[in-house]
């Protein structure tokens, strides 16, 4: 991680520091509860430690994560799975292309962008673009690996720890650690969508959700953001033309 | 592992296209508008699921307690002006008392 940092002088180290201590803040704290709830939820679904630790640094997104563990469990076939966690992550997508202009200069190069949009997920992505306006814009790179790695990295040692211990939790604390993850999403979700689209295609999820995951099994989460997705867009759409009529 | 590496190129690909689109694509077109309402009600697909059909320990508690913490939670959320801790909080103070209460 520190190869491209090999100019390493004093203020840029700084600032490195000042992104891994951003990590360690109120916003941070929440995603490590959720990351101890995808412990448990790994666990409980039959994934090995070695697995859930490695999805965390990959993959990591945890829609994503939660999305491919369900598909572990329920034995869907490796098409659909990746269809389904590749529909949960295109949200990644307009959140890098935000996150990109704020981090470029003149001079950044293209590569080190590129391996540092791994990092982004809704946590480093709401700290950083509050907190990127205030560094100097050739340090941000820097200050969104000091960020973005730490949290990462932090997660990853959460998940391996949480995963070794949570056999000998009380059955309530593990029901609680289970319930951190759907509140956790629910509620920077709705935080995070940014047109009322957004907050009806959220709902329609929800109801949706549970109802597929009886009629059709296999592929319920797909179907259920299709549908939801398109009638909340639709509905827009619809608005947008009553009004203008 | 193999599906490992599915789920990785499944989530990074989106990342390295919003690099390489950044600023050519503006973010408010209908088809991203669209792409993102898909995402979110998959997510919230999810979500659903997790809360309706849960795993493990949550599975040994009962519909209307999860539900029900989940939604006053979340509307602990809203009151609060949106501060994900409050609502985190309620719903899981509200989960552990009702299984104190054998509800």
């Amino acid at each position: 991680m520190s190869t491209w940092t090999s100019d390493v002088t004093a203020p840029r180290s700084t600032w490195f520091l000042r992104g891994v201590r951003a990590a360690f803040s109120l916003p941070g704290l929440i995603l490590v509860s959720s990351f101890i709830g995808f412990a448990a939820l790994a666990k409980d679904a039959g994934v090995t430690v070695a697995q859930a630790a490695f999805m965390t640094g990959t993959v990591w997104a945890l829609p994503s994560m939660v999305v491919l563990v369900g598909a572990i469990a329920s034995g869907a076939a490796l098409p659909a799975a990746m269809f389904a966690v590749t529909l949960s992550a295109i949200r990644l997508m307009p959140m890098v292309m935000a996150l990109a202009p704020e981090m470029r200069t003149g001079k950044t190069r293209r590569c080190v962008l590129y391996l540092l949009a791994h990092f982004v997920a809704v946590t480093s992505w709401v700290l950083a673009m509050e907190r990127l306006k205030r560094v100097p814009p050739q340090m941000r790179t820097t200050y969104y690996a000091g960020l973005g790695g730490t949290l990462v990295t932090t997660n990853v040692v959460v998940v391996t720890v949480v995963y070794a211990v949570a056999d000998a939790l009380p059955s309530a604390v593990s029901a609680a650690l289970l319930m951190l993850t759907p509140m956790y999403f629910l509620t920077s979700l709705w935080g995070s969508a940014r047109e009322r689209a957004g907050h009806v295609a959220m709902v329609l999820g929800l109801v949706l959700g549970p109802v597929f995951h009886i009629v059709l099994p296999q592929i319920d989460l797909l179907v259920a953001g299709l549908i939801g997705g398109t009638v909340a867009h639709g509905l827009q759409l619809w608005r947008r033309k009553v009004r203008a009529a | 592992m193999f599906i490992l590496v599915a789920g990785f190129a499944a989530t990074d690909i989106w990342r390295f296209l919003g690099v390489y689109l950044g600023g050519k694509l503006s973010e408010d077109s209908d088809l991203l508008v669209l792409v993102r309402t898909m995402a979110t009600a998959l997510v919230a697909a999810v979500i659903g699921n997790l809360i309706v059909f849960p795993g493990g320990a949550l599975a040994h508690t009962s519909l209307g307690l999860r539900v029900g913490a989940a939604a006053l939670g979340f509307v602990a959320y809203l009151v609060s002006g949106k501060r994900m801790v409050v609502g985190i909080a309620t719903a899981e103070f509200l989960l552990l008392a009702g299984l104190y209460l054998n509800f």
